[in-house]
């Protein structure tokens, strides 16, 4: 099974990414950073840490969980639907540029999905998308403002990552058909 | 696809219920129980937002069908539909058809001619879910069946003893109250004994049901001994209605001897939670100064209730839509 990405390759890519968020910002006091459960969240962390070593900044870190927002769950067969899990943002996002993380951006329907999700929570002044992997096959017209890694893939395949703190691995597979 | 990898660990959690519908908690696993609780503690932070809603039923129709009168059931699955998005219709009883002499089969049928998602349903009679759920296609969810289950309520119940005491396994629950006609007796027994709590039942004897000893609790008529060393006490309602019967003297006396006072919450564990299912007789099975004390957690369970309804619509709306049910794709 080809790694894609190992834990270096992801570490350097986090970093580049950070560095991006404080350039493109101007700063970031009015920023904060929101993780898709599950493997958003840990890689919104790290970033944070990024951040605060590039600016000398506290940035506030949430979890948004989607399931309650897909457009697919209720066509799901029975043992299919992901478990819901709760959304944790302490603080008030409006007014404010949310940075959403992923891990994979694919068809875009968790995107859209976590937009949906962030709206009932109030009014940011912009949102932005950090995804570590975008492997194409948009569905939907949604576009990454900062990626790790272009990933060129076919639909048979599926794109795995693992994080330390859910896996204990930082690594990014490419699997195949079977 | 996952199952290659040697990292991947071992079964994965369970999501999903296995039955399309609601009809008791002797249907229900320990595993199915908790994932009902865990659902609901995503479902409570929807509940703490200031939109608290969210699309997940959305263009699905749910009936609320109450043959009983009832305000805390029936308003907490109203907005636990509401909060998910799912269109709800309370058909009331003494409006409908019931009164011209329609039964209950053929008022379903009807209902299920619109094709609903799911019903929700009480009624008076023991197993009057199960027979719908023979006939709908609809999901049957039980809202209270004569003296058999209440499983909501028992699932609220346990959310909230697990909110207070985080865990279920090995806390003694002391239950105490009128055993022979309560249904929420049934499922609290049921679903604690599978989760590994130790169950003690404490009536007078006239309302002690047959065969109490086989449900895997302690029976006793001294509430002293029932609620020594308890982490829950959980009263059951004297149902006034229902006592035609000489079960005991008076209302006076039945206090005197089985009340939940302070002197008796005094024997229980100094953490020890009161719960009450609604509605309380105050001064017949339960002190005011207990019901609004601070070991009180009668109104956090209905605060619950909502979350907990939430998550038993949500995962039955999940699971129902695998198969044998057309009426959503066809709409």
């Amino acid at each position: 099974m080809p790694v894609v990405m190992d834990a270096e390759r992801i570490s350097r890519a986090l970093t580049r990414i950070s560095h991006e968020i404080h350039e493109h910002n101007r700063g970031l006091s009015d920023v904060a950073l929101v993780g898709v459960r599950s493997r958003g969240v840990p890689i919104a962390q790290r970033l944070a840490d990024d951040l605060r070593r590039i600016s000398g900044e506290d940035i506030q870190v949430g979890a948004l969980d989607i399931t309650l927002y897909r457009d697919d769950i209720m066509g799901a067969a029975a043992g299919v639907a992901p478990l819901v899990r709760k959304t944790e943002i302490p603080f008030s996002i409006d007014r404010r540029t949310i940075v959403l993380v992923d891990d994979v951006l694919y068809t875009g329907r968790t995107t859209r999905a976590a937009l949906d999700a962030l709206t009932d929570f109030g009014r940011p002044k912009a949102i932005q998308l950090v995804v570590l992997v975008d492997r194409g096959h948009r569905e939907l017209p949604i576009k990454a403002d900062f990626v790790g890694k272009n990933v060129p893939t076919s639909r048979q395949e599926s794109v795995q990552v693992r994080l330390r703190e859910l896996d204990g691995v930082d690594e990014v597979l490419l699997q195949g058909k079977d | 696809m996952d199952v290659a990898s040697p990292r991947q660990v071992a079964a994965p959690p369970l999501t999903a219920l296995r039955q399309k519908h609601l009809l008791g908690i002797a249907d229900l696993s320990a595993e199915e129980i908790l994932l009902v609780l865990d659902t609901a503690e995503a479902m409570k932070e929807v509940g703490q937002r200031t939109i608290k809603k969210v699309p997940t039923l959305r263009g699905r129709t749910v009936i609320n069908l109450f043959f009983e009168p009832s305000t805390r059931t029936r308003t907490s699955f109203e907005i636990a539909e509401k909060r998910l998005s799912a269109d709800t219709l309370n058909v009331a009883i003494a409006s409908s058809s019931v009164v011209k002499g329609e039964t209950l089969v053929d008022t379903a049928m009807n209902l299920e001619a619109m094709s609903p998602s799911m019903i929700v349903l009480r009624h008076a009679s023991s197993g009057a879910c199960h027979l719908l759920s023979r006939i709908c296609k609809a999901a049957i969810v039980n809202a209270g069946d004569g003296m058999h289950e209440h499983p909501t309520q028992a699932l609220l119940d346990a959310f909230t003893i697990r909110e207070r005491k985080r865990r279920l396994t090995g806390l003694k629950v002391a239950i105490v109250g009128d055993l022979l006609h309560s249904r929420v007796l049934r499922s609290n027994v049921l679903l604690l004994t599978k989760l590994g709590a130790e169950v003690w039942v404490c009536a007078p004897a006239t309302l002690i049901p047959a065969g109490m000893c086989q449900m895997g609790v302690r029976v006793t008529t001294r509430v002293d001994e029932a609620v020594e060393g308890a982490d829950v006490i959980m009263m059951l309602r004297i149902q006034l209605e229902r006592m035609q019967g000489a079960y005991f003297p008076s209302q006076r006396e039945y206090f005197t001897t089985f009340g939940m006072t302070e002197q008796r919450v005094r024997r229980a564990k100094p953490d020890v939670i009161i719960m009450h299912p609604g509605p309380i007789n105050r001064g017949v099975e339960i002190a005011s100064e207990v019901a609004d004390g601070s070991a009180s957690v009668i109104l956090d369970q209905v605060a619950n209730g909502v979350a907990v309804r939430m998550a038993v619509l949500f995962l039955l709306a999940g699971g129902a839509a695998e198969g044998a049910d057309g009426t959503e794709k066809v709409a």
